[in-house]
């Protein structure tokens, strides 16, 4: 089977939904998590290592009937900066965009340092972005600052 | 009445901070002022500090307020597991105001954004520690009549010091003049240092803390070197002794420097500094009482 078809088969049409396309493969199972994809009813599909011109290798996730709201998908730009959303109806994409890192990561990251407050107190996290191209993320709380090669998730 | 908390240096304007250093000279001339009648003050102490502790408390009792609290946080509930957020829900209902200390780095914040009455962050493990900031940028007012244009000269343990780094931000407003004396272990980090060139703050950077540097510094700030910093004792036992002023080092200083160390003080400073006319903690450590008055005052609308 060609690479073509492989592609075909693994990448079927959605009729509505979305598709979350070009997620760097190991951050592939954190969007899962972030979006709590896991505690859908919805139909998904997740492909990993699909073969991409960008890319080399990516990861895809497809979510039939859903309509998420733009700073709920946003939330995934922390971990996968080179994300695209794709919002379909009926088989068209009627919508085509990059995520956008919000000015605000609520809940999503865990801070970085032990004796933040955050990791001491049943709280919610709290990041500014500091700068949204290199991924600087400033903790509300304690004024760490962490670098994207250091996020770790909630 | 304004509900305005004091967490961080970086939250105030050069406005604000002009007008607390105003109201600070007020209680310079005049400490006892009865503005906090029938006011009470919840001073936690989560960590014991007693020149701070002390410090805030006389600035209540001076203003005629009074205080409750505790001073350690083994006589507190969270010794049995209480949550902070617990502790401050319980105070705020009892407090006008709550100083509080919290060796955790955020605390004070978190505090903020549950408390009904104002916070005043008297220190956050590693991160902030505003008042002292304050009482610092006072001192440097009242001992150069200016706060713009100075060369200031840090020493010591700029690495972890958090009143440096503290003092470096709120001066960003008054066109500084930076001198970095530390070793290589301890020097002033990156970010700070970026954060400088990014605001176009002047700085130089040295191990050696010479004559020539002394002789051009209007603000000569000490710090304590600790020897826990250290993974090597060998290193500390030089280092120490490297970054130590005596009083001979002042012998060709400007007229107006002026020496200033949070305190406290170990072998940093050798006692006979104290004798000269350019010491100046003490003083420094005594402003600390007008400035938290204004703070106090501030954080309440009054």
């Amino acid at each position: 089977m060609s690479i073509q078809g492989k592609k075909e088969l693994v990448v079927a049409a959605l009729q509505n939904g979305i598709v979350i396309d070009h997620i760097p493969c190991d951050s592939l199972f954190k969007v899962v998590n972030i979006l709590g994809i896991q505690n859908l009813e919805n139909g998904v599909t997740i492909g990993n290592n699909l073969s991409s011109r960008s890319m080399g290798k990516k990861g895809l996730i497809k979510i039939a009937d859903i309509d998420l709201p733009k700073e709920t998908l946003n939330r995934i730009a922390v971990i996968a900066p080179s994300a695209v959303i794709n919002i379909i109806k009926d088989y068209a994409v009627v919508e085509k965009h990059k995520v956008e890192l919000p000015e605000d990561l609520i809940d999503i990251l865990k801070c970085n340092n032990p004796k933040c407050i955050s990791n001491n107190e049943p709280m919610k996290t709290h990041f500014h972005v500091m700068d949204g191209k290199n991924i600087t993320l400033k903790c509300h709380y304690c004024e760490r600052i962490v670098k994207q090669d250091e996020v770790v998730l909630k | 009445m304004q509900k305005r908390n004091l967490l961080s240096i970086s939250d105030l304007s050069k406005e604000e901070i002009l007008a607390l250093l105003k109201r600070a000279k007020e209680f310079e001339k005049n400490p006892n002022q009865h503005l906090l009648d029938g006011k009470v003050v919840g001073s936690l102490f989560f960590e014991p500090s007693t020149r701070t502790r002390l410090s805030f408390e006389t600035a209540v009792n001076r203003l005629g307020g009074r205080v409750i609290g505790f001073s350690d946080a083994r006589t507190s509930s969270q010794s049995k597991g209480e949550t902070l957020k617990d502790t401050i829900m319980m105070v705020a209902n009892y407090a006008d105001l709550i100083v509080m200390r919290h060796p955790l780095e955020g605390a004070a914040r978190y505090a903020s954004e549950i408390s009904k009455v104002p916070i005043v962050n008297a220190g956050d493990g590693s991160n902030q520690h505003p008042s002292q900031t304050m009482l610092d940028l006072y001192t440097i007012y009242q001992t150069q009549g200016t706060l713009e244009n100075l060369t200031i000269t840090m020493v010591g343990d700029l690495k972890y010091g958090r009143t440096v780094h503290s003092l470096l931000e709120a001066m960003r407003f008054f066109n500084p003049h930076f001198i970095f004396v530390a070793c290589d272990e301890l020097r002033m980090p990156k970010q700070y240092k970026e954060y400088c060139k990014k605001l176009g703050i002047e700085y130089e950077e040295t191990k050696n803390f010479s004559p020539e540097v002394i002789n051009k510094t209007d603000i000569l700030y000490m710090t304590r070197v600790q020897r826990e910093r250290f993974s090597d004792l060998m290193e500390y036992e030089r280092v120490k002794n490297v970054y130590t002023l005596t009083a001979s080092m002042l012998k060709g200083c400007k007229p107006n420097l002026r020496v200033l160390h949070p305190l406290p003080r170990v072998t940093e400073i050798t006692q006979d500094v104290d004798d000269t006319p350019q010491a100046y903690y003490f003083q420094q450590a005594l402003n600390g009482l007008y400035t938290r008055e204004a703070i106090i005052c501030r954080a309440l609308g009054l």
